[in-house]
């Protein structure tokens, strides 16, 4: 990164983690009422942010497994990298729900007072157990490189790495197609009641997983060799792979039930394609999420394209999840309730939800962590580490 | 002469010795016509007030809201798992007023954005030919409610006498519940107060002491005190999920719910559907009586006649 650059980024971070900062305290000392969400509209752009942030996560641990349990060699340079932005995105993503909830002080309920119907409490032992298992997971992979092991010792915590990833597969694949059912299951709305949602979520989660971590490969890879470059192309086409096939996952989705154009579901996705937040589906998704980055992808070689692709797909990935909460919860559930009794002070009794900047000043703050936790993670670890380093170190 | 009623009752019987009495009269004929008149209003008005408001009588003619009163009364002597209790709103009676809400919103001390019982106004057709017909809608405290199996901590269930309730102690305020009850009778409790956007003087908001005073002091859902509160630790039910208990505190101090009470047309019926003899219970077997969004399978405990 050159000098200027470096600048840039700098005061971004600066005036994210301010903002991020003023929003945190907000909502401590206010609580939710600055927030946009309202009782018809309960989740919001934070819960959108919470399951973007926890589908990274899973994407980029998944990843680390391929070289773990399957031992694909060419993703060896970068399981380390991958375990620890799975980390990092876990812990934004958690942040983040946590704020959402109207008892932070709480949150430990879920496991002393555990009610096995629920979903959401399925989710969260589940992502708390994943949690645990990438603390371990990460400890054993960066051991070797913090203090001198015995060749037995490295030995040792590669079977236990092994094992840990083996677990971590259907760990995380329960999980986020857990998070996924979560809404599947609301059999109130029309638009989530879909089994398709679990398999969605995981792909989704494998897509903007992987993109993400082109991306940091591409932009902040130390040394940008010829078996760098041959790694990005390989992990260029695992998202480009991604991509299509959550195209095709996005048709099934949509084209079913607006086949016909009548229904509850087909009004729903009839929002999302021409209502007022149309853009977000056919720009922000189709445009900048789906066929700039599946141009360069499938049609330019370069680092530079697949950084470019991988950076697009991975940012846009959150419209489509916005678009996925908040259109469930914009039709009444019984016609004419919107008009029915208001609420004057805080307009807390409205279908019409845009997020307040108090959230998203929170959402800022949440991402500023999520980078200086990065930050000093590929500072102060090694995460990074080349092929060459890593046999220098030997 | 009243021609609804029949010739048997006791008021008609009265009326009868009444007019005797006046036949014997030398100036009955002048008299006539007034003392009838008094004595067609006084019948009613005999039974409509009481001498003990609280007890039931199997007149047929008194006050429904005193019969269900005394079927109230009867239904609490019974253990809770025998109860079951049930809502009948008259659609055809309902005028729009919205006393049930307000009176909801007074007896819960409810904030601003949080309502237990809205009635959604719908207008039909166009201009000349509009009808408008309006939908109160409480809680339907459904046999298989959606809302409770979501809850990740167990705050929220459905009790023996089928009152869908929440432990506002235990509640996280993740809002889960919010999306999956279909009626949307759930809402958030955000923190607000009336006074909120209120101007503010040296003393608080200008919207003086009695607005202060009106919206500080507990309210008794669920039988216990509750004292709003916010910080970073808020004071329940602030950040909670909340919804109409079919006015449960009241039920135990032997009262009707409030929507029951403050209803002007007479058009709430509440009361036991497991005992065969109440109103609800007959009402709730009409052939007009109907559910909101059957599709649910929600099995709802509040019925609609149209």
């Amino acid at each position: 990164m050159n000098r200027n650059a470096k600048i840039f980024f700098w005061v971004i971070w600066i005036l994210m983690a301010l903002l991020g900062g003023n929003g945190v305290i907000e909502r401590l000392t206010m609580g939710h009422r600055l927030a946009a969400y309202t009782s018809y509209v309960p989740w919001g752009m934070w819960v959108a942010a919470y399951i973007f942030f926890i589908g990274l996560s899973a994407g980029a641990f998944l990843l680390s497994s391929l070289v773990y349990v399957f031992g694909v060699h060419k993703l060896e340079r970068i399981a380390k990298l991958s375990l620890f932005v799975a980390a990092t995105t876990l812990v934004m993503s958690l942040l983040t729900i946590w704020f959402d909830l109207g008892h932070m002080e709480r949150n430990y309920e879920v496991f002393t007072r555990p009610h096995f119907h629920s979903m959401m409490a399925w989710m969260v032992w589940l992502y708390s157990a994943y949690f645990a298992l990438l603390l371990g997971e990460l400890y054993y992979a960066l051991r070797r490189d913090l203090k001198k092991l015995s060749a037995d010792a490295v030995r040792d915590d590669d079977r236990k790495l092994k094992r840990l990833a083996t677990i971590g597969i259907p760990l995380a694949i329960a999980f986020h197609g857990g998070v996924g059912a979560l809404f599947g299951t609301v059999t109130a709305r029309p638009f989530w009641n879909s089994p398709i949602y679990p398999i969605i979520f995981l792909v989704g989660a494998l897509l903007s997983g992987g993109a993400l971590m082109t991306f940091i490969v591409a932009a902040l890879w130390p040394e940008k060799d010829e078996a760098w470059e041959d790694l990005l192309r390989f992990l260029g086409k695992i998202v480009l792979g991604f991509l299509l096939f959550d195209l095709l996952l996005d048709w099934a989705d949509y084209s079913i039930p607006l086949w016909y154009g009548v229904g509850p579901e087909a009004t729903i996705v009839k929002y999302v394609l021409f209502g007022p937040f149309w853009y977000v589906y056919w720009i922000v998704h189709l445009l900048f999420g789906v066929t700039i980055p599946a141009y360069l992808l499938s049609r330019k070689q370069d680092a530079k394209s697949i950084g470019i692709a991988s950076v697009l797909v991975a940012v846009t990935f959150f419209a489509i999840r916005l678009n996925l909460v908040i259109p469930g919860l914009v039709t009444p559930e019984l016609r004419g309730l919107e008009h029915a009794y208001i609420d004057p002070i805080g307009g807390h009794l409205s279908y019409h939800y845009v997020p307040s900047f108090f959230e998203w000043q929170v959402l800022m703050g949440v991402v500023a962590l999520g980078m200086a936790l990065f930050y000093l993670g590929q500072k102060y670890l090694p995460l990074m580490q080349t092929f060459n380093n890593r046999e220098v170190s030997k | 002469m009243n021609k609804d009623r029949p010739d048997n009752t006791p008021e008609s019987e009265e009326r009868r010795a009444v007019l005797g009495k006046m036949a014997s009269v030398t100036f009955a004929g002048l008299m006539l016509s007034g003392v009838l008149a008094r004595a067609q209003d006084a019948a009613p008005q005999k039974t409509l007030i009481p001498a003990e408001p609280f007890r039931a009588s199997s007149d047929a003619h008194q006050d429904v809201l005193i019969r269900m009163q005394g079927e109230l009364e009867r239904a609490m002597q019974r253990p809770i798992n025998e109860r079951r209790w049930g809502m009948v709103i008259d659609i055809r009676k309902c005028i729009g007023c919205s006393s049930c809400t307000v009176g909801c919103v007074m007896e819960n001390k409810l904030p601003p954005g949080v309502v237990y019982r809205p009635v959604i106004d719908k207008e039909k057709g166009t201009y000349p030919n509009v009808e408008r017909t309006f939908l109160p809608r409480p809680c339907m405290q459904c046999e298989d409610p959606a809302c409770t199996p979501v809850c990740p901590v167990g705050a929220t269930w459905k009790r023996e006498d089928g009152i869908v309730v929440i432990d506002y102690d235990a509640c996280i305020g993740c809002r889960y519940c919010l999306t999956a009850c279909p009626y949307q009778a759930r809402t958030f409790d955000f923190g607000e107060h009336w006074t909120d956007n209120a101007a503010q003087g040296a003393d608080g908001a200008l919207a003086l002491t009695a607005a202060r005073d009106y919206q500080n002091p507990p309210n008794f859902e669920y039988g216990k005190h509750w004292k709003r509160g916010e910080g970073i630790i808020p004071k329940s039910p602030v950040g909670n999920a909340r919804k109409c208990t079919f006015c449960t505190h009241r039920l135990d101090q032997g009262m009707l719910p409030m929507c029951v009470s403050t209803c002007v047309g007479r058009a709430t019926f509440f009361g036991d559907l497991n005992d065969p003899k109440s109103l609800v219970a007959e009402l709730a077997e009409a052939p007009n009586a109907s559910i909101l969004k059957p599709e649910a399978g929600t099995h709802p405990n509040v019925y609609y006649l149209k």
